[in-house]
């Protein structure tokens, strides 16, 4: 059923230009500052708040310009402190979440993917139509009886509730992408493998996993930012501020902070944004074909 | 059939009946066979967590969902009691309701009507179409985060720079994000700059549209809007419909920039309590464990109703090109 709704759109007529009108010089003129204005009121909110986190706090509600007059780290230095471990604690918390997530996703969703997109079996088309049903489920139809399950199992207050899922291949969106991805591979090389007798676990390894990788590399960008930022289910089940994440650092900070720390605030937001913002620097053209190809969320 | 070249969609059919290849007929029921256990070993971590963390546990959901349970004591049936309390008994709950759908009705089609927008204005061969599409798509990214949310609540706190920027024109901003009567719409705002990654999908979509249509219009004389309302448009309603579907479902789940502005309460005056947030209070913050499963069904079904309705008005209005439908 969501199958049919998914548009047909190719990586080439992303990248491809197709000329519609050629516009006039003056016309492309109007049509730059058009867009540039647009893309600085787009990200205007960011940028200053970038530059506030480097401005004395006195300043950052009465100097609206970008360009801080007076520069200092004052604010990251003691919002690097300011709930209770250092900063850096809860950054090496995200950090191991997001990388066990990235690593299970990669890992289950394509051995799940390879088996839809390639292989034979029964109930092929049950499971299929299961899968993608999953992915439009809001999560909070499960989170309960999730949640009493890992109660049972004494893992509130660990990270299993947030990793296990991803080496169970419960992000089926990912699923979905590594299948469309594979499917685009030419079977003739399966199957001249396979003349040669290699069975399917060898062709998934030593055929199709790595032509599969631009695919894995969106997957694997994708998990990491959205682990990174997940907030949701790191405040159901982390109790302990030793713990807690970056969001649920963040979270804390705004609780115990006054309108005086803005300025600290800001700054561990901005470090909070770094690694998605370097990942969307180095990856951008990852991430954006990933979109257009897929239809990913965001 | 074993004369013909195989394509692709021959060769699925035949190989369903384990005979993929001429040289394999004899074998060819040992190894479908193979293949079949081979690919019940790749799917086993999949249906080890469809089974137990998505289809148990949302029977297990449905059950609670008929029960009082606080996670302490055993669940206590109660019938049909929480679904009864939710429509009748709990006004927060019919906030919640009329909270979340004013924000998926006010930003959704806001959200698209940009991105289809600036979509048209980027389709054109311009110098840094790459450039533009990125920082136009940066804040979906980076947009559901904690973070973010903390900076929307300044910007548009009492002395928050919307309010420096009109001061900067005269004006006097009341504060929007403490103010009941805006706090919402600071979110819809917050909804409506993400419109970057529906844009992209649409940027993706208009360039599958065959030149030769809009060459032929020229010929004809066509305008402008005529050539939008009768060559783009129609031919991009699979992609707006795509979009539409995704789009309210993301917004019926948002959660983080209420909790985060509301600092988890919902408020002012129950403002900003989204579904999920009061599903969180209750769940979580009280332990009605039975009262938020209820809550969860009644989204879901939500959910699913817009989603079925969608598909059903697809038919008038999505226009697919391979002649079909």
């Amino acid at each position: 059923m969501a199958s049919d709704a998914i548009p047909r759109v190719t990586v080439a007529a992303v990248t491809g230009t197709t000329e519609h009108v050629r516009p006039t010089w003056w016309r492309r003129g109007v049509l730059h500052a058009l867009m540039i204005a647009g893309a600085l009121a787009m990200i205007y909110p960011l940028l200053w708040m970038i530059s506030s986190s480097i401005k004395p706090s006195q300043l950052i509600f009465t100097d609206l310009s970008l360009w801080p007059k007076q520069v200092t780290w004052a604010n990251y230095r003691t919002g690097w402190h300011g709930v209770q471990y250092v900063f850096g604690h809860y950054v090496l918390n995200s950090l191991f979440v997001s990388t066990c997530a990235v690593v299970g996703n990669l890992v289950a969703c394509s051995m799940v993917a390879y088996a839809f997109a390639r292989l034979q079996f029964r109930f092929k088309k049950m499971w299929f139509a299961l899968m993608l049903g999953t992915i439009m489920l809001p999560q909070h139809v499960t989170i309960v009886p999730q949640y009493v399950l890992f109660h049972k199992l004494h893992w509130i207050n660990t990270y299993f509730p947030l990793i296990l899922p991803h080496f169970l291949a419960v992000d089926a969106f990912f699923i979905f992408l590594l299948v469309q991805f594979m499917r685009g591979i030419p079977r003739e090389l399966d199957d001249a493998a396979s003349l040669d007798g290699a069975g399917p676990i060898r062709i998934f390894f030593s055929i199709i996993l790595p032509l599969t990788r631009p695919a894995l590399v969106t997957a694997a960008i994708f998990t990491f930012i959205w682990t990174w930022d997940e907030f949701f289910s790191s405040l159901i089940y982390l109790n302990d501020v030793d713990k807690f994440t970056v969001p649920l650092a963040l979270r804390l900070f705004i609780d115990g902070a006054g309108e005086s720390s803005w300025g600290q605030l800001f700054a561990m937001s901005t470090l909070a944004l770094l690694p998605v913002l370097l990942l969307f620097m180095v990856f951008q053209r990852f991430i954006v074909e990933g979109i257009s190809t897929t239809g990913l969320k965001g | 059939m074993s004369q013909r070249i195989a394509t692709a969609s021959d060769s699925e059919r035949v190989a369903r009946f384990g005979q993929r290849e001429r040289v394999n007929v004899k074998h060819g029921n040992s190894r479908a066979r193979a293949e079949n256990r081979a690919a019940y070993l790749l799917l086993l971590p999949w249906l080890v967590g469809f089974f137990c963390l998505t289809l148990g546990p949302m029977l297990a959901s449905l059950y609670l969902s008929f029960t009082k349970y606080d996670l302490l004591t055993p669940p206590r049936w109660t019938g049909l009691l929480n679904y009864r309390t939710l429509f009748t008994n709990d006004p927060r709950y019919l906030t919640s309701l009329r909270i979340t759908f004013t924000y998926v009705l006010l930003s959704v089609p806001l959200k698209l009507m940009f991105a289809l927008a600036v979509a048209m204005l980027l389709n054109r061969k311009i110098r840094g179409l790459g450039a533009y599409r990125a920082v136009y798509y940066l804040p979906s990214l980076l947009g559901g985060s904690v973070a973010i949310a903390i900076l929307w609540r300044q910007v548009f706190g009492e002395q928050g720079l919307v309010n420096r920027l009109l001061a900067l024109f005269g004006f006097h901003g009341p504060s929007w994000i403490s103010n009941p009567r805006y706090t919402l719409y600071t979110l819809v705002v917050l909804a409506v700059w993400q419109f970057g990654s529906p844009m992209v999908i649409f940027l993706a979509g208009l360039k599958q549209i065959p030149q030769e249509l809009y060459d032929a219009a020229d010929v004809d004389g066509a305008s402008r809007t005529g050539k939008f309302f009768r060559i783009t448009l129609p031919m991009l309603t699979p992609i707006i419909f795509f979009n539409l579907i995704l789009q309210i479902i993301g917004a019926f789940k948002a959660f983080t920039p209420a909790f985060i502005i509301s600092g988890g309460t919902g408020g002012p005056v129950d403002s900003t309590l989204f579904y999920t947030l009061y599903l969180y209070q209750q769940g979580f913050g009280r332990l009605r464990m039975g009262y938020a499963s209820a809550m969860a069904w009644v989204l879901l079904a939500i959910i699913a109703a817009f989603t079925a309705i969608n598909f059903l008005g697809a038919r008038r209005w999505v226009y697919y090109d391979d002649g079909g439908r």
